[in-house]
């Protein structure tokens, strides 16, 4: 690993080339500012030093017209660099309908991963590379945070809310994963691995882990256990909103339309009167406290599994 | 133009010389000794904060962490924030020279309010010897920046102590910037206009107004932590029905606006120097005084920009990133004056002048990388690593503690009466330039590689750029410890100092150095604006003259 001086970070996702691309310009842009400047103090330095022959009229202190053109220039630039920054970034906030689901779990002071078949890792991860991968985060205590400099991404991971880190491998190799937000005692051990690999070799190791149920068989278990299907159930008694089918689309409530997503799942299972589906009474009881953070995951993966037998909405 | 009234003794008829003994320093209401008992203080902290600081680059020149445990780095750099931004860098340049200068610089007898300039002193030590106790005790390791719900709930350090001391210490803030307000207000000399103010009183007034508005809001969030720690009330702790993330909005509420706290009495002191040296008016000084207001309006409205990545809004975080874009351009008013002020100047360089240029240079390239970090999507690779540490230490370090070492030696010889060695002065004004740009210009390129920041080992790929930089850290330390050795020596060997030893024209040389208690033996009056430095004409110096093709007489 011991490569010696480097300058570059690995470049290893279809985030990596945009975000050097701006983050290289910068570079030259205020290199090159920062030299000027740099140059012009010393020249003047230099020239106007006591005792040196310059001409030196008396200066009036100010010049309107320079100060108009380099304020007028610096708002220009500035709002370039953000217009550029910002534009990226609404981008890379869509995460493609398609994309690969990966639950993480971050606790002091480990990385816990569950593939979509129901594969474990701790500290590693392995993706397949040309396709989109998103990573839904929850923390099992304080605040961390997912961060993959190769791929140029990084995501807090807050308790009690989920948060999503998605990216698209281009190379094949080890990359390095760090916990960037401070964590307690051995937050420079909380680091791992992500493993990029072809496709096909990516299914053939997922078959050769050890087998588990898979997170939605997982999530439906718990779906019963919990009661969940006493009321959610197509031939229930009670009238709880109809789950299948509703991962990712708007769904009315009370207060207005809201999308179902991970998060609208998980608030909905622990503050049920936060966003009543329009139409019911708010009669769910809160399930704070009974579930855990890894059975949230596998909940939100049964229902979303409920919605994929039909077309995915782009 | 120069004023006559040079060379007394020192001792004798000044504020040094009227009463002897702990009583009269400890007790006394005089805005002069109050400056100095915190310059004790501050200096203090400055080299306790700074020795843990060479202990956490000193354990970084290994990958592996082998000189201190996990814990105790921890709690290395977490006591190395708190004391640095909050018993340092806060209080540094406005109580200490400000509380010295101001009232020279407008032409009256003390602050308004001098018992309460000395309350807040006592309300600081009592803050920060609380805190400091806490450190003793066994430490707090939650980083400066108390993080919930690791601060409130998970970390079993003495959070709650440590807290309570920094908020204690608000109040001493808000007591100096209450008092700077209403001195800058209803104190200033007849015809001391506001646009006929030194620069360094526009940036006071500016800090104090930050001070106030913004110093309530951290007090508020500091004690909801020692609530939620002590009485488990849940605030921040989604277990206790909190969020998280309210805390990041109201700590950088605070501490954003802080931030400019600690750099807008760098951008005063600077203001000063340049001119004086250059003997040329201070280049756009409307502008650049109106700026300092600008800065400190926007500061309050770019706090977002810490958390781009904690999961609040994207449309939240587009806002702040425009906000954080548009407070780059008061700053970029002031670089460009400061750099246009030396043109067709006459310039000398003492050790201050090599201090402000210093602070330039470094300031502007903490500056620009400011840019890097306000731009959304490269923050998200750039946020919690090297590189925000290298930017905040350009400019905290090399923009604030660089302008106050400068301001420093500017004012030493109306502060003490002495004149500092100059050619020490300068080797340490040069070590410095050349200590912390060793010491965080690689953390730049560390940040880029992806290093994260509080980390108390690495991958062995970053020691390259850890080493250099610990190595740099070695000649900044010796730098800072130089000028407390000679400084302190001449404080009995200097020589004693004339009333204006720079040929300055602001208000603070027009009377002996030091000053008497009464501060002017005749009340000024101003009758023209700031920095009516006159070019010398070359002709009028010394040899060489003969070579002079420049016309400098010819009517303005």
């Amino acid at each position: 690993m011991n490569e010696g001086i480097r300058i570059f970070p690995d470049s290893a996702s279809t985030f990596a080339p945009q975000v050097d691309l701006l983050f290289f310009t910068l570079v030259a842009f205020a290199g090159a500012l920062g030299l000027f400047l740099t140059g012009l103090v010393i020249v003047y330095a230099a020239r106007y030093r006591r005792n040196a022959p310059a001409a030196r009229h008396r200066a009036r202190g100010r010049s309107l017209p320079f100060e108009i053109a380099w304020t007028s220039a610096t708002t220009i630039v500035a709002a370039i660099i953000f217009a550029w920054g910002a534009a990226l970034f609404l981008r890379d906030e869509r995460i493609p309908s398609d994309a690969l689901v990966v639950n993480g779990i971050a606790k002091q002071w480990m990385w816990k991963f569950r593939h979509p078949g129901g594969q474990r890792e701790i500290n590693a991860l392995h993706v397949p590379r040309g396709e989109p991968v998103v990573v839904r985060l929850g923390s099992q205590d304080v605040i961390h945070s997912m961060f993959v400099p190769a791929f140029r991404v990084k995501q807090d991971v807050v308790p009690g809310r989920s948060t999503e880190l998605w990216f698209e491998a281009t190379k094949t190799g080890k990359f390095r994963l760090f916990c960037a937000e401070y964590c307690g005692t051995e937050h420079s051990k909380m680091t791992g691995w992500i493993t990029v690999m072809e496709p096909e070799d990516y299914a053939d190791w997922l078959d050769r882990q050890a087998q588990a149920p898979s997170m939605a068989e997982e999530g439906e278990a718990l779906f019963r256990a919990l009661g969940c299907s006493g009321c959610h159930g197509a031939s229930s008694e009670i009238r709880a909103p109809e789950l299948a089918g509703i991962f990712s689309r708007p769904v009315a409530t009370e207060t207005g339309t809201v999308t179902a997503d991970a998060t609208y799942i998980r608030d909905s299972i622990l503050q049920p009167d936060k966003h009543v589906a329009a139409g019911y009474r708010a009669v769910m009881p809160s399930f704070d406290g009974l579930v855990s953070e890894a059975e949230l995951q596998a909940l939100v993966a049964y229902i979303r599994s409920l919605s994929l037998d039909e077309e995915v909405p782009q | 133009m120069t004023d006559a009234v040079t060379g007394k003794a020192p001792d004798t008829g000044s504020y040094l010389g009227e009463k002897h003994g702990p009583r009269a320093w400890l007790l006394s209401f005089d805005h002069k000794r109050i400056a100095w008992l915190y310059l004790l203080a501050l200096t203090a902290f400055f080299f306790i904060g700074g020795a843990m600081a060479v202990m956490m680059r000193l354990e970084l020149a290994t990958a592996e962490g082998d000189l201190v445990s996990d814990d105790t780095y921890n709690r290395l750099f977490s006591i190395h924030g708190i004391i640095m931004i909050w018993f340092f860098l806060v209080p540094s340049i406005p109580a200490t020279l400000g509380n010295f200068l101001l009232p020279l610089m407008i032409g009256a007898r003390d602050l308004a309010l001098p018992r309460l300039n000395l309350a807040s002193w006592y309300v600081f030590m009592g803050g920060s010897l609380f805190t400091l106790f806490a450190v003793l005790m066994g430490g707090v390791d939650t980083g400066w920046t108390f993080y919930t719900p690791y601060s409130s709930i998970y970390s079993n350090s003495y959070v709650s102590a440590a807290a309570f001391g920094v908020f204690i210490v608000g109040f001493s803030s808000i007591m100096t910037g209450i008092n700077f307000i209403v001195t800058i207000h209803r104190l200033r000399a007849t015809g001391l206009t506001w646009f006929r103010l030194p620069i360094f009183v526009w940036t006071m007034y500016a800090t104090a107004l930050v001070m106030v508005l913004a110093t309530p809001v951290l007090a508020a969030s500091l004690i909801l932590i020692v609530a939620e720690r002590v009485l488990g009330l849940g605030v921040f702790d989604p277990a206790l029905g909190g969020d998280p993330l309210l805390f990041q909005h109201l700590f950088w509420f605070y501490s954003h606006p802080a931030v400019y706290i600690m750099i807008l009495p760098g951008m005063g002191v600077v203001s000063e120097i340049l001119p004086c040296f250059s003997r040329q008016p201070l280049f756009g000084y409307k502008a650049v005084a109106l700026s300092s207001m600008a800065i400190a309006v926007f500061g309050f409205l770019v706090w977002g920009h810490h958390m781009f990545v904690s999961g609040q809004s994207a449309y939240a975080g587009i806002l702040f990133s425009l906000f954080s874009f548009l407070v780059a351009v008061p700053s970029a008013i002031k670089v460009f004056s400061w750099s246009l002020t030396l043109r067709r100047g006459s310039i000398r360089f003492p050790t201050p002048m090599l201090y402000a240029l210093t602070f330039l240079f470094l300031f502007t390239f903490g500056g620009l990388a400011g840019l890097f970090l306000a731009a959304l999507v490269v923050d998200v690779h750039l946020h919690d690593t090297y590189f925000v540490v290298a930017h905040f230490h350009y400019i905290m370090v090399g923009g604030m503690v660089t302008a106050f070492m400068g301001g420093l030696h500017f004012w030493w010889p109306k502060i003490t009466g002495r004149m500092y060695p100059e050619f020490w002065g300068r080797i340490a004004a040069i070590a410095t330039f050349v200590g912390f740009n060793f010491t965080f210009f690689p953390q730049y390129i560390l940040g880029y590689l992806g290093m994260p920041r509080r980390y108390h080992s690495y991958p062995e790929e970053f020691s390259f750029w850890h080493v250099m930089s610990s190595a740099g850290a070695i000649i900044l330390a010796v730098s800072y410890l130089m000028p407390l050795v000679y400084l302190g020596l001449s404080l009995v060997r200097g020589r004693p100092a004339p009333a204006d030893p720079w040929e300055a024209t602001g208000l603070e040389w027009r009377t002996s150095s030091p000053p008497p208690q009464e501060n002017f033996d005749e009340t000024p009056t101003v009758t023209g604006p700031a920095y009516d430095y006159i070019n010398p004409e070359p002709e009028a110096q010394d040899k060489g003259a003969q070579h002079e093709h420049g016309q400098p007489e010819r009517s303005p």
